[in-house]
């Protein structure tokens, strides 16, 4: 693993994420940018795809079940090569093949399609049980959000997932604390949702969300685990990076544009340090 | 189509579940891509020897529905041809927006099987009788939407079901159904039966399911009263054999829907939106009257909702007198 190529990947990726988002001018500014470190692991590193053949069989998969992070999937399938990048640039204009919510019959490289929140963790399940019974190699790395998981359907796929023994598939659970109406403690307390997980049999583990070789180490130890599903609680910033969005942890933002041109500025300037470092 | 009506109104002995589950066993023995997901009901469908005998490809996803349904469309994406069974109100209205979105949105195929169609839930009651399950599906853009009415047809769809693309609902009674058509009966998904016709028919009943038994009798009662009638069994909701529909009215004048369904929003609106479209006729609706299932014997609940040859004969009478 090279911890400063895949730090360059995250700035990348949300320097990218803001373009994408700005070109339509608002937008799911925070739970996407939180995600940009994870994402440059996952396919700087970790994941096996095929940016010409993005339904390759033996291919791993990525399922946005918080599917709202669409943008970060585009900044990032972009820079992988799916499309050329500018073709993101039309988020949520008429026709494009880039919707606010990921959906796999219109963007190349989105496996699954997600929106109802929820619904993504029992399809990618339902992925990796039928990646194991064809004896594939491949593993699914599914992305919840903390919000997400007030949906009760979160975790009726870890009870099947563990029910199933099925080990080719873990899930992250992006603990940014914070959804739509505010803090996740103020609308259903969670409490610690990493000892949630462990209750319900998953292989657990908690770290910075935002530090890229604890996410690369948390997902080796998770893929040596025989016989159970692992999560991997990223305690992450919502907006991270986005200056107008992080100190408010906003859900959605609609900036006003010289606040997205000193977002961009400021995120040009992180990538040029990452780059130096 | 290969079609022998046999029409005595006598019971099956055997069960359509059974018929069901056989061939679901034999399609699993031939097409290892096919896959069986249930939710804590296999005993009521006698789909256990489906786990039995296919232990990696026939699960359990427990009372759980919505995620069995989303576990279902992600096998599907991985190329898995998937049936997925539960009670006909827990496999529509349970899991409503998990098999839209999920699967029909994502452009997933799943077959999905909701057994006990409408009154047939008989003792489970109220609040396990699907009277809306043909609604829900009906709406969901590029469905199939099927109710077939004996063991036979049942089994016959089921074989087809494999090749059908997109979410299909099939709804079923599990047992002691009328025997309609005779063994080795073949039909086609997307085309109507006619059962009864002549140059001299009166009016056209347009039924499915437990309801082609009654619209037999009714017919045999109206020839009686010399009033001829054309008798189709719908048994594909959608897509709707639209041209027969077309052909019905206009060479009858009128026509009847019975159905073991709410009539808001089931065979009788389909058929009514055809004719609206295509040539406006007179319409009588036999089927629940937009009212609750309630608990107690088949054959009660029948009697209660409107849902026999009685009714279907006034309706008749009424569809006439309206041209």
């Amino acid at each position: 693993m090279n911890e400063k190529k895949l730090k360059v990947l995250a700035a990348e990726i949300r320097l990218e994420t803001l373009k994408v988002i700005h070109s339509r001018g608002f937008g799911h500014v925070g739970g996407s940018m939180d995600l940009a470190d994870l994402m440059a692991v996952l396919y700087g590193e970790v994941m096996k795809f095929d940016p010409k053949n993005p339904r390759w069989e033996d291919r791993d998969w990525l399922v946005l079940s918080k599917g709202h992070a669409g943008p970060v999937s585009y900044a990032t399938l972009g820079l992988m090569g799916y499309y050329p990048m500018e073709e993101a640039y039309t988020l949520n204009q008429p026709g494009t093949r880039f919707p606010s919510h990921t959906d796999r019959k219109l963007t190349p490289g989105v496996d699954l399609t997600t929106g109802s929140l929820g619904q993504g963790v029992s399809t990618a399940t339902g992925a990796a049980l039928g990646n194991r019974i064809d004896g594939r190699d491949s593993c699914v790395y599914c992305v919840i959000g903390d919000g997400e998981a007030d949906e009760g359907q979160v975790w009726e796929a870890f009870h099947f997932a563990c029910a199933h023994k099925l080990d080719n598939i873990i899930y992250f659970i992006d603990n940014n604390g914070y959804q739509l109406d505010g803090s996740t403690d103020d609308i259903l307390a969670h409490g610690d949702i990493a000892k949630k997980a462990a209750g319900f049999g998953l292989h657990t583990q908690e770290i910075d969300g935002h530090d890229v070789t604890a996410i690369y180490n948390a997902i080796q130890a998770a893929k040596g685990q025989r016989g159970v599903p692992s999560c991997i609680v990223l305690d992450t910033s919502k907006g991270k990076g986005a200056t107008f969005a992080e100190p408010k942890h906003e859900h959605s933002s609609q900036p006003k544009e010289e606040q997205w041109l000193e977002a961009i500025a400021a995120s040009e300037k992180e990538l040029e340090a990452a780059r130096n470092a | 189509m290969n079609v022998k009506l046999i029409g005595k109104h006598e019971k099956d002995p055997r069960a359509c579940r059974d018929g069901l589950a056989l061939t679901l066993n034999e399609l699993m023995a031939r097409d290892k891509s096919i896959v069986y997901v249930d939710c804590d009901l296999m005993g009521c469908v006698n789909t256990k020897q489906l786990r039995k005998n296919y232990p990696d490809r026939a699960f359990e996803a427990g009372i759980a529905e919505g995620n069995a349904a989303g576990i279902s469309a992600g096998l599907a994406a991985t190329g898995k041809k998937v049936f997925f069974h539960s009670f006909g109100t827990f496999s529509s209205r349970r899991c409503y927006d998990q098999i839209y979105m999920s699967a029909a949105y994502a452009g997933l195929s799943v077959r999905v099987l909701g057994s006990d169609a409408g009154v047939s839930a008989a003792f489970n009651g109220g609040t396990h009788m699907p009277l809306e399950d043909g609604a829900m599906y009906l709406s969901i853009p590029e469905s199939t939407v099927i109710d077939p009415c004996d063991y036979d047809q049942l089994a016959s769809v089921t074989r087809q079901l494999v090749d059908v693309e997109g979410v299909s609902f099939t709804r079923f009674v599990r047992k002691d159904v009328i025997r309609i058509y005779d063994d080795g009966s073949e039909f086609t998904i997307g085309k109507g039966i006619v059962l009864h016709e002549s140059g001299e028919d009166r009016a056209a009943i347009i039924t499915s399911g437990i309801m082609v038994d009654e619209a037999l009798k009714a017919y045999e009662a109206l020839l009686a009263e010399g009033i001829p009638v054309r008798v189709i069994d719908m048994f594909t909701w959608k897509p709707l054999d639209e041209a027969l529909v077309v052909k019905a009215a206009k060479e009858t004048g009128a026509v009847v829907t019975a159905e073991n369904h709410n009539v808001t929003c089931g065979l009788g609106s389909v058929v009514a939106n055809c004719l609206a479209k295509n040539c406006p006729t007179a319409q009588e609706f036999v089927g629940v009257q937009d009212q609750f299932g309630q608990v107690g014997p088949q054959s009660f609940l029948m009697d209660t909702y409107g849902l026999r040859a009685a009714n279907i004969v006034e309706a008749v009478k009424r569809a006439i007198a309206r041209k």
